[in-house]
């Protein structure tokens, strides 16, 4: 039949090589790691870079998370002179170092300032993955300190958002030392009444989840993000059993009670802004209970 | 786990000196049984045996320090809570989930004064170890000491904590019950409360799980002890794919009592009896009080604000860095 011929020719089609999958144009397009979606790299970004296919949040560096979180060019930077030394004289870390502020131009893995959302102050920190992992070393805890004590000073409410694979190996317990340092100055905004709204981004583990990103007076995570204590690979060995598939993601906190919230980035600011209305005192964004009623 | 101490509680290390001890007893018995005078050969292996052991135990390595804090008899909180203060009253529970042995703690007095005393516990015995989780607390454990630790602050009592954990236990439950929320929320309420807080690394200080109940006005450690951000196994298993090369982690890592005094974390090292605090538990307890006491009680002068703001201090001068001036 004549159908039996078109169908036979249908066989022939050409499947492309594992090799010719891999070559996406660089910068124009993108393919989702979770669905395989290729998308337009614009159209991902004018998304926020979640795919729009299946909701899978890409990473975002640090300028790209500030330029879709604070109001348009309201942004004014912290402390951006301040490098890594290498105290402990690792092995490769002052190399390591430059890679990583060449690869990212940034001095370190956070960037930390004061902008505004829907108006409204707040003093901002945004870990950046693609530096050292997101680690936490003297810089690093240094600078969000620093941020903590600019939003007790100035009693601007204070949104960390934490992408961190934990404390830095490299700067030993000097990045040990930094959990401690900067849940100490956090106390402070504590006790002074000041809002703290933790993000808890892709992926935030170890030494930065045990310390400042779980001190948040409301937590939120991006849907799927992996968030824990200790790696997948150290509970395995420990508890010699099949982890839950959802184990340390987002959603899996929320059920354990470890979360306020998991909101996609597509809401987070309104989310964000929402909150420092609810927060606010005719404008008066401190913590402090409104004197209207 | 790392090499595992020898039969007769000696740690390879320590082979040569054990050898030649060995020699000198059996110069000893000959000298007995055959009446022949050896005591000058005696004595030169006797000079030579000390001489080693100034060699061997003032030329520590930090992988061998790191044995010697894992020595399986070393002695752990429960014994310094015996040998330091009087009258120990055991508190139990979180009032939340559970009771987590991994962390002992209760009130107690030092030389006649209340405190609050607070330590992991890593068990004795085969069967107290495992029911100990050896000394890895689940949250439920840090959510005791937490409550202990806000009680203390309520009566106005000192805080003492003895830390001595490989690290927070790794598991499915302990993540579920939020073991990240409560070593963060610790850190944050030890930085605030208005009693002396001292602490004292005894054993291992394993990281985020050290650190949980460590938030102190001053931090003290045992000669042999160390504190770490990483295991040096874990380390080595990043760093060069190897557990094995746990040695050199070990040093790179910078995790003996002397760099932490060094990098300004460690406020007073305490010395160990020759070989390690498990040689003489006795009086290893008895330097531990006598720092302790040293340290506490200038602690004791200052009003609640002014621990506060000491403790606040002293952590934020930890850290190396460029800039910022």
């Amino acid at each position: 039949m004549l159908k039996d011929i078109f169908r036979k020719q249908r066989r022939y089609a050409t499947i492309p090589s594992p090799d010719a999958k891999r070559e996406i144009p660089e910068g124009i397009m993108q393919k989702c790691p979770r669905c395989g979606t290729i998308s337009y790299a614009k159209e991902l970004e004018k998304n926020l870079k979640v795919c729009k296919s299946c909701g899978y949040h890409f990473s975002l560096s640090a300028p790209e998370r500030i330029a879709v979180t604070v109001d348009e060019g309201r942004f004014f930077e912290y402390d951006a002179d301040l490098r890594s030394l290498d105290p402990l004289e690792f092995p490769d870390y002052k190399s390591k170092i430059q890679k990583d502020m060449e690869k990212t131009n940034l001095k370190e893995a956070v960037v930390t300032g004061e902008g505004t959302l829907g108006g409204y102050p707040a003093v901002i920190g945004v870990m950046d993955s693609r530096f050292r992992m997101g680690s936490m070393g003297s810089v690093v805890g240094e600078k969000i300190a620093r941020a903590v004590e600019q939003a007790v000073t100035k009693r601007y409410p204070l949104i960390l958002f934490s992408a961190s694979g934990g404390a830095r190996m490299q700067e030993g317990v000097l990045s040990l030392m930094q959990m401690a340092k900067t849940s100490a100055a956090l106390e402070r905004l504590h006790r002074e009444r000041v809002l703290f709204v933790s993000v808890l981004t892709n992926p935030t583990t170890g030494g930065v989840s045990a310390s400042f990103s779980s001190l948040g007076d409301i937590n939120i995570a991006e849907p799927g993000a992996l968030i824990g204590f200790a790696g997948r690979r150290v509970i395995e060995q420990t508890v010699r059993q099949k982890l839950p598939d959802d184990f340390q993601t987002a959603e899996f906190l929320l059920k354990h009670g470890q979360l306020d919230m998991v909101v996609p980035r597509t809401e987070l600011r309104q989310t964000l802004i929402k909150i420092l209305e609810l927060h606010s005192n005719g404008g008066n964004v401190d913590g402090k209970r409104p004197s209207a009623l | 786990m790392g090499e595992m101490s020898m039969a007769n509680g000696h740690l390879p290390f320590e082979k040569p000196i054990v050898e030649l001890r060995q020699k000198i007893v059996e110069l000893k018995k000959f000298t007995k049984e055959k009446q022949i005078d050896l005591s000058e050969e005696i004595a030169t292996l006797e000079a030579k045996a000390e001489r080693l052991e100034k060699e061997i135990y003032g030329n520590l390595t930090p992988w061998q320090r790191v044995q010697i804090a894992r020595h399986a008899s070393r002695p752990t909180t429960l014994d310094y809570i015996q040998h330091i203060f009087t009258d120990f009253m055991e508190l139990h529970g979180d009032r939340l989930y559970g009771d987590d042995p991994a962390i002992v703690g209760g009130i107690a007095k030092l030389d006649g004064m209340p405190v609050t005393v607070i330590g992991h516990e890593r068990g004795k015995d085969t069967k107290d170890k495992i029911a100990r989780n050896f000394g890895m607390p689940h949250p439920e454990g840090y959510r005791k000491a937490l409550r202990l630790m806000q009680q203390a602050n309520k009566f106005d009592r000192p805080i003492i904590c003895f830390i001595d954990t490989q690290g927070a236990h790794p598991g499915i439950e302990a993540e579920q019950r939020g073991q990240s929320e409560a070593i963060a929320r610790n850190l944050r309420e030890m930085a605030g409360f208005t009693v002396p807080i001292v602490c004292v690394v005894t054993g291992e200080g394993g990281s985020g799980g050290a650190l949980a109940i460590g938030v102190g006005n001053r931090l003290l450690m045992l000669e042999h002890a160390y504190y770490s951000v990483i295991t040096p196994e874990g380390a080595a298993a990043i760093l060069w794919r190897d557990a094995s090369e746990a040695q050199q982690a070990a040093e790179a890592l910078r995790i003996t009592a002397q760099d932490l005094l060094k990098l300004g974390v460690v406020d007073r090292v305490i010395p160990e009896p020759k070989g390690g605090a498990h040689r003489d538990p006795e009086t290893q307890a008895a330097w531990i009080k006598e720092a302790l006491l040293e340290t506490l009680n200038p602690l004791m002068e200052m009003d609640g604000p002014s621990l506060v703001k000491d403790r606040h201090q002293k952590y934020a001068r930890i850290g190396v860095f460029a800039g910022g001036d």
